[in-house]
């Protein structure tokens, strides 16, 4: 095996200081399948930037075939056989996949462009590298996993004998997973190279030859896959034991809290987004809802926390309906949310860490004084969570934006789970943050659950959805598909067969379990 | 005049003549809006590029007493507009509608400020001897009755408005050009990583926009009327905005759209001649204006949901047969 890129000693500090690859060597070779693993913020998607020519590193040396190479753009680096599939897609959408494919270099004939051409080529491609795509279908209207194929086409088209591709499996479902690792062997074997950037150890040990950990910018180190487990991946990645899987006491599941019923959702386009949702939401239990993403789980978050406006249903907590209520309305009842999005409704970006944690209670005692707030009290309550929930910051007063991702995170689970919630409803809840805030949120999760709260966890993250629920329920296109009282019982696989919509339970089946 | 007469008038071949020649100042600024818009620029600022062409034509053939040298003195100028807005946007970033308002203030203001020194009239440029495009008579269909008096005869610049229909469409679908200015238009970061350079795009756009917007304007000023007047486009420009939404971004949607607000145009000159207030009858074009966006949107909205349960009749075939697959 001869390398095929040389990654040496490479630098990259940003222009606002922050050291994002310090003396990074990293190695490919040629034929291979090479991970590149480590938490959020360890420097991997920094040094596939500067592989594929979008960054330039501030110092080091990129050797590729033996020759030292630089790359002022993403072109050069796409003149050198280097193709990238980004995380998320680049893909127009009006456009057919062969024009996807093919555009920015599109073949001509007398000066205008060979629509037949374009067809053809599209389908040489797609039939040589067994990546099934149609090319004249329109791409707003294929899936994920064929999108994602387009994508990979797009690099291949551009001759690319190295493809980096960003968190593939992030978007798919375990089946299209499967037929993704499927192509990733055929490129191989047609004598491609391929770096596969993941956060999914078990997918690591599934698809790659070979596996280099980053940690805070440096490389830890690169090793064959098949000697290592992945408890000792994950101890390379944050240098201490991560719980892959998290202990939970036994449940004692009591009163129900929410109870959901028939809630239904049209899009502005007219779109049914939620059709006839019932579920009820029980003290001291976990609901999970798993789903593909954009399946409706967002906006069953939206309309239960009251952003949205249902087209119908009800939600009763405490003998009151609560639907359609203002969301200060249905927070004074008890609803805590933790939102999705972070920087849209999470936290206001700009105001500081005390007032994003006072923000849902500033207007009422003992925090309001006469017509002022008691900044005494403000101050020593937002210290006290600061410390209680480890948020690394030098003092309250700064702006919240100014925090990483995690400790931004942790900043909404405080205030959040500070209100003593009746009911939690947590979307996401560690979505983009490192291993370290990730272990801590889910670990408080099972903890306020355990003392009692009704929790409804929504997580793009099927893992975490099946490690933290009690329950699961499985959504698809608007519509439960399925539901599963004992979480820890069920496969992936099988989830997966009702997240697609493939399996479905009978209303008669789901009914005593919702 | 009759009512009867009205109807009567309305089914000749110069009705539908006039239709064609009110329309032509409309489709120059739709298809120009089309394609900014087709690069994600909606070029706000048709209105006043129409107003600056118009009067550059007319100054030019004025002076140099070249009718050809004027055209295209008036389309350098209304590049010169439209560049003007994307270094507004593009480079200094500022909003574009609001730098288009601002384009659009300039250019009213700055044709009548440059009328007064020179020609010593804020309101027209009567006093000049400024000169009009021919007209074009086809031959042998020119002969055709009823059809030759529909087809013949206009002025180079109808002619010109729907060739430029073809031109944008064949432009925007069959180029390779154009196909990027599309794709930088729905997806610059996409188009960005494939090395299609976005600013330069996008400012190209504009200047298209800015060529075909002030050949709009010089047809008011060079063939419709054969002088400049202070704010000569009257809202052609903002109707042109319509016309491309209305026209649903595509060449023929677009000019159909333009030619149904020239018809009511049309409508509201022939009906000047009836017994009904004039402000009403003048405001005819506008309102159908907000009629047929209107209708549009409604329209629009129930293909949304059509297609949405086609997409999930499709969908949920598709499931079954893999289903059965399975099984």
């Amino acid at each position: 095996m001869q390398p095929i890129i040389e990654m040496k000693n490479i630098v990259k500090i940003y222009d606002n200081g922050v050291v994002a690859n310090n003396g990074v060597n990293f190695v490919v070779n040629k034929g291979e399948i090479h991970a590149l693993v480590g938490e959020n913020g360890a420097g991997k998607s920094t040094l596939m930037k500067i592989l594929y020519g979008i960054e330039q590193p501030t110092d080091g040396e990129i050797i590729l075939n033996g020759e030292s190479v630089t790359f002022k753009s993403s072109l050069d680096a796409i003149d050198h056989k280097i193709g990238m599939v980004h995380q998320n897609f680049m893909l127009v959408p009006s456009f057919t996949v062969a024009s996807n494919v093919v555009l920015g270099s599109e073949p001509l004939k007398k000066g205008l462009i060979d629509r037949e051409k374009v067809l053809q080529v599209t389908q040489e491609l797609s039939d040589q590298f067994g990546l099934f795509v149609q090319p004249d279908a329109i791409v707003d209207s294929i899936n994920v996993g064929q999108r994602q194929r387009v994508e990979i086409l797009k690099t291949l088209y551009r001759k690319a004998e190295i493809l980096i591709l960003d968190e593939p499996t992030a978007v798919l479902t375990p089946q299209e997973t499967q037929d993704l690792f499927k192509a990733i062997r055929t490129l191989v074997q047609q004598g491609k190279t391929v770096i596969f950037i993941t956060h999914k150890l078990r997918e690591v040990k599934e698809i790659s030859d070979r596996v280099t950990v980053m940690r805070h910018g440096k490389m830890i180190g690169t090793v064959d896959t098949k000697d290592v487990t992945r408890e000792q991946m994950a101890n390379m990645m944050v240098g201490r034991e991560v719980f892959l899987n998290i202990t939970k006491p036994e449940m004692k599941r009591a009163e129900k809290r929410m109870e959901i019923k028939n809630i239904s959702f049209i899009s502005d386009t007219g779109r049914p987004v939620l059709r006839d949702v019932s579920f009820n939401l029980y003290a001291g239990e976990i609901l999970g809802i798993a789903g593909v993403e954009g399946n409706g789980q967002t906006e069953l978050v939206e309309v239960l926390t009251g952003l949205k406006k249902s087209a119908g249903g009800s939600v009763i907590v405490k003998d009151e309906e609560i639907l359609d209520h203002s969301p200060r309305d249905i927070r004074q009842k008890g609803i805590a949310h933790i939102p999705e999005d972070r920087l849209t409704n999470g936290v206001a970006v700009r105001a500081s860490i005390e007032e994003n944690l006072i923000v849902d209670r500033y207007f009422r005692a003992p925090y309001k004084k006469g017509f002022m707030l008691d900044y005494k009290l403000v101050d020593s309550k937002s210290n006290e969570l600061i410390k209680q929930f480890g948020i690394l910051t030098p003092n309250a007063k700064l702006p919240v934006g100014s925090l990483s991702g995690g400790n931004m995170q942790k900043v909404i689970v405080a205030r959040e789970f500070s209100s003593n919630p009746y009911v939690l409803i947590a979307s996401q809840p560690t979505r983009g943050i490192d291993v370290g805030a990730t272990e801590f949120i889910r670990e408080e999760l099972v903890k306020i659950r355990t003392s009692g709260c009704a929790i409804l966890l929504v997580s793009a993250d099927l893992g975490e959805v099946m490690s933290l629920s009690d329950r699961i329920v499985t959504l698809y296109e608007g519509k439960i598909t399925g539901v599963f009282p004992k979480a820890a019982e069920v496969s992936e696989e099988e989830l997966g067969l009702y997240m697609l919509g493939i399996k479905q339970q009978t209303y008669e089946e789901m009914e005593k379990f919702l | 005049m009759s009512i009867e007469l009205v109807i009567k008038s309305i089914f000749s071949s110069l009705f539908i003549a006039s239709v064609i020649r009110i329309s032509t100042p409309i489709i120059f600024p739709a298809m120009g809006g089309l394609v900014a818009t087709a690069a994600g620029v909606p070029n706000m600022a048709l209105e006043g590029i129409m107003n600056v062409g118009a009067f550059t034509g007319v100054m030019v053939s004025a002076y140099t007493g070249n009718v050809w040298l004027a055209i295209l003195a008036g389309m350098v100028a209304g590049i010169m507009m439209a560049l003007l807005l994307g270094v507004f946007h593009l480079h200094f970033k500022s909003d574009l509608f609001i730098a288009g308002l601002a384009v659009n203030l300039m250019s009213s203001g700055g044709t009548v400020f440059l009328l007064y020194i020179l020609t010593g009239d804020k309101g027209n440029s009567s006093n000049l001897r400024s000169l009009s495009v021919p007209n074009i008579d086809i031959p042998l269909i020119k002969d055709i009755p009823f059809l030759g008096d529909i087809l013949s005869g206009h002025p180079v610049f109808t002619y010109l408005a729907f060739l430029s229909v073809f031109l944008v469409y064949i432009f925007l679908y069959r180029t390779r050009f154009g196909t990027h200015l599309r794709a930088v238009g729905e997806n610059p970061e996409a188009a960005t990583t494939l090395g299609i350079n976005v600013t330069r795009t996008r400012l190209i756009a504009l200047a298209i926009s800015g060529v075909l917007a002030s050949l709009g304007g010089m047809n008011l000023s060079m063939a419709y009327l054969q002088l400049f007047q202070k704010e000569m486009a009257a809202g052609r420009g903002w109707i042109g905005i319509a016309a491309v939404h209305l026209g649903a971004y595509k060449p023929v949607g677009v000019m159909l759209a333009s030619m149904l607000f020239g018809f009511a145009d049309a409508i509201s000159n022939q009906l000047g001649s009836l017994n009904i207030p004039s402000q009403l009858v003048q405001m005819i074009p506008y309102a159908t204006t907000v009629v047929a966006l209107a209708v549009y949107a409604i329209q629009q909205r129930q293909s949304a949901l059509d297609r949405m349960k086609k997409y999930q009749k499709e969908h949920t075939d598709s499931l079954a047969a893999e289903a059965s697959n399975v099984e």
